[in-house]
């Protein structure tokens, strides 16, 4: 038993760090089809896609008026007129542990508090050109810290779970926008879908996920469309699939309720939503149209997130 | 003036080493030239990592300043700890005493021993409190009380900080450091262990349960939040005392009883260590405007059913005007000649000892009646000839709002300034817990004036601190 206000610290603590991780995923995959585009006035129609499934263009738009690489990544990574930049998720994940000093640990603290501090005295023209991806890098490796620190440390009671379920909502939604990037990325012809062009950008999707290795371990084939959503929507063994994000926040549900002793609404929620995906394939997806399906499931997350906040009394 | 001569903590008027020092002077002797300094360096990395920081009042919200802390620890022997203790001990059991009279028969006040009008016209009398009996009637249980040096046998108290005094976390912080720093110098000296505090405070807490509550209490550390300039000392001691640590919204009271929203409901709290000022910890009671309290805490402690420690009204005893009577309040309860002393003190209201303070404000130090943390206040010898001016027509336009104490030759301890050692002034926190005994953690907080010169050691002011060695015979 918790405060429910410290519940919702841990949650939110977890959800942010992921964010920030995916933000630097989301933002590789942009840059990294920026390269192989050759526009006349450098607007990369690649990073606007990627900025729409960030649910950011309005704001971004409200600053900017090209779309190039330093704006799109300073905003992505620097601008807290951006709720969702690296540098917000980092500042509010650490607002948050600060909130629950007494129930993270002091590896975890100084994990989070070391990377807002390095990150507080980059200078952002530094890493906005060719330094770019070495610091996206580094900003997913203060992330793996974070969490080696949270699973290495943290005593495995209500607060764990609570941490965890955070974490694998919130990496649920992101891996769903990292796919989502594909539907927004407009391939010049329809001839085009299957074509290298059309291989290459799934690949890249592919590798914002860390997941170009262990595809061909799964798979024995070369990168196909079909199996790359697959992988990342129905693969148990894929860590940042959305079935194993759904998976593993209902196991977090069961964890608090043999710790709580008595059962709460929001674990049938979490059943439910693992069981959809469990029970889903390829096909059906792409006959209900991909984007469709993502959308569905971003609601369906953030529908068992608000089920979870009501039921542990987050406020 | 003539030029003043500081007592040195360390060495002798002949630049002998004073014996408590002798083991730390030969270390310091030893060190190679940029030891202290990577030393120094090394402290800095562990506090920042740790996060031990405070925010400063009047710059920007987010700012977060480390408090200096300098790696030369100040020593006390085991004789000079013992004469403090008691005269500590002393004070501490005549002010709860005073302060359960003032609320109760207020005989002191009928004895004519305190006017009173310097209690009941008192901004922090607390008239809510009459007649009310806190647990074993103990008012205030945590306790930090300001010393200073001025000589091989001068201690006085500076003030007695019966509210919610801060910094028990880097004494306990800075002697962590200084373990992991210099290990070798704790297996020469026996140092006084303080890592006890939380535990003790733990158990001054259970301590003071109400009567009512039978089972285990359910102690909590209620904080402003994290905007707090102490916000990373609350989050401490409830960590270390494994106590819930809640803000104003996380409590709420129903039927006279307090309780905590968890994730399963709420659960029924005992004993509340609040970091909020008494205006603030219940806006139906007192100011209403208050985000931070629980409305109807005090309606709950007045019934019984939970206890706030300190308890309200506890201010009224370490007021700055009623600091002149602690040591007739000594003699009223106990019977007994202080031990430690108090600093002189002028009263502005009487005309004779105003026309003497305004004729020599370079020599003294004014402060205001309800100040702290070293704001409003002036120090005559540091001061311009402006500033005394100014308060000058402060105190005429009203008297009774300062007190005026001759400015006194703070003791100086060995600091590293960065360019080698030199001497700056200190004074000494040490920290008391009042439960079913009076448990006194040797040492305390040693600040320290980082300034050369200086005579200000508050952290709001550039002051730092240092680790302080009680040495065990």
């Amino acid at each position: 038993m918790m405060l429910g206000h410290s519940a919702a610290n841990l949650f939110w603590m977890s959800r942010y760090v992921e964010r920030a991780e995916n933000m630097a995923r989301l933002l590789e995959v942009g840059y990294r089809m920026s390269l192989t585009e050759r526009s006349e006035d450098g607007t990369s129609e690649h990073l606007v896609s990627m900025l729409q499934a960030a649910e950011a263009e309005d704001t971004f738009f409200a600053k900017h008026e090209t779309v190039d690489v330093p704006s799109v990544a300073h905003f992505m990574l620097f601008d807290t007129d951006n709720p969702s930049s690296v540098k917000s998720c980092l500042f509010n994940s650490r607002t948050n542990a600060k909130s629950v000093r007494t129930e993270i640990t002091t590896d975890m603290w100084e994990s989070l508090n070391g990377t807002w501090l390095e990150f507080s005295q980059i200078q952002p023209r530094s890493v906005l050109g060719n330094k770019l991806p070495s610091f996206l890098q580094w900003v997913k490796q203060s992330s793996n810290q974070f969490r080696g620190a949270l699973l290495g440390t943290l005593m495995r009671t209500d607060g764990f779970a609570f941490a965890q379920a955070g974490g694998f909502i919130e990496r649920a939604d992101n891996t769903a926008r990292i796919l989502d990037v594909k539907y927004y990325v407009l391939l010049p012809r329809s001839s085009m879908v299957g074509g290298d062009v059309d291989i290459q950008q799934w690949t890249m999707i592919l590798r914002a996920a860390s997941a170009h290795r262990a595809y061909r371990h799964i798979y024995h084939d070369r990168y196909k469309a079909h199996n790359i959503a697959d992988f990342l929507i129905f693969r148990k063994e894929m860590p940042r699939s959305l079935a194993f994000c759904a998976t593993s926040v209902t196991a977090m549900m069961g964890m608090l309720e043999q710790i709580y002793g008595e059962p709460s609404s929001c674990h049938d929620e979490a059943i439910k939503m693992a069981q959809f995906l469990t029970a889903g394939n390829m096909d059906k997806v792409f006959d209900e149209g991909l984007h469709e399906y993502l959308t569905n499931f971003m609601s369906a997350n953030n529908q068992l997130s608000n089920a979870i906040s009501d039921a542990y009394n987050f406020y | 003036m003539s030029e003043k001569k500081y007592f040195d903590e360390m060495l002798n008027a002949d630049g002998s080493v004073r014996e408590p020092y002798r083991i730390l002077g030969e270390w310091l002797e030893g060190q190679p030239k940029q030891a202290l300094k990577q030393l120094s360096q090394d402290a800095e990395t562990i506090f920042r990592r740790l996060g031990i920081t405070f925010a400063v009042y009047g710059s920007n919200e987010s700012t977060e300043r480390l408090i200096p802390f300098d790696v030369i620890p100040r020593v006390i022997s085991a004789h000079e700890w013992r004469r403090l203790e008691k005269g500590i001990e002393q004070r501490v059991k005549a002010l709860n005493m005073f302060l359960w009279d003032l609320y109760h028969n207020q005989d002191i006040i009928r004895a004519g021993r305190i006017p009173e009008k310097l209690i009941i016209q008192n901004e922090a009398f607390c008239p809510q409190m009459m007649g009310l009996n806190p647990p074993k009637g103990i008012y205030s249980h945590i306790i930090g009380v300001d010393i200073v040096r001025t000589g091989p046998d001068d201690f006085y108290v500076l003030e007695d900080n019966l509210r919610t005094p801060s910094g028990v976390s880097y004494m306990l912080e800075d002697r962590e450091a200084m373990m992991h720093l210099v290990p070798d110098l704790f297996h020469k000296l026996k140092v006084a262990s303080v890592e006890t505090y939380p535990e003790n405070l733990r158990r001054t807490m259970q301590e003071m349960a109400p009567e009512s509550c039978t089972g285990h209490p359910n102690l909590v550390v209620l904080t402003p939040g994290i905007y707090n300039s102490a916000y990373f000392e609350h989050s401490f001691l409830a960590d270390q005392m494994g106590a819930s640590l809640c803000e104003g919204q996380d409590l709420f009271v129903e039927n006279g009883k307090v309780y905590m929203r968890t994730t399963l409901g709420p659960q029924r709290v005992d004993v509340i260590y609040r970091r909020i000022d008494d205006d603030y910890i219940d806006p139906l009671t007192f100011k209403p405007d208050s985000m931070l309290g629980v409305p109807g805490l005090f309606d709950a402690y007045r019934a019984g059913n939970v206890t706030l420690i300190n308890a309200p009204g506890t201010g009224i005893a370490d007021d700055k005007a009623v600091y002149t009577y602690v040591p007739e309040i000594i003699e009223f309860y106990l019977g007994e000649k202080p031990i430690l002393k108090n600093v002189p003190t002028y009263n502005c209201t009487s005309d004779s000892e105003r026309a003497y303070v305004l004729d020599n404000l370079e020599h003294l130090v004014v402060k205001e009646v309800h100040g702290s943390g070293g704001y409003g206040m002036l120090v005559g010898p540091t001061s311009t000839k402006k500033q005394r001016a100014e308060f000058a027509e402060k105190i005429k336009a009203r008297p009774d709002n300062y007190i005026v104490q001759p400015t006194l030759a703070l003791s100086t301890c060995p600091t590293f300034t960065g360019k080698g050692i030199s001497g700056r002034h200190v004074d000494l926190r040490p920290y008391v817990l009042v439960g079913d005994k009076i448990r006194i953690t040797p040492g305390g907080l040693t600040r320290v004036a980082l300034k050369q010169g200086s005579l200000v050691v508050n952290s709001s002011q550039g002051g730092g601190t240092k680790d302080t060695w009680v040495l065990e015979e």
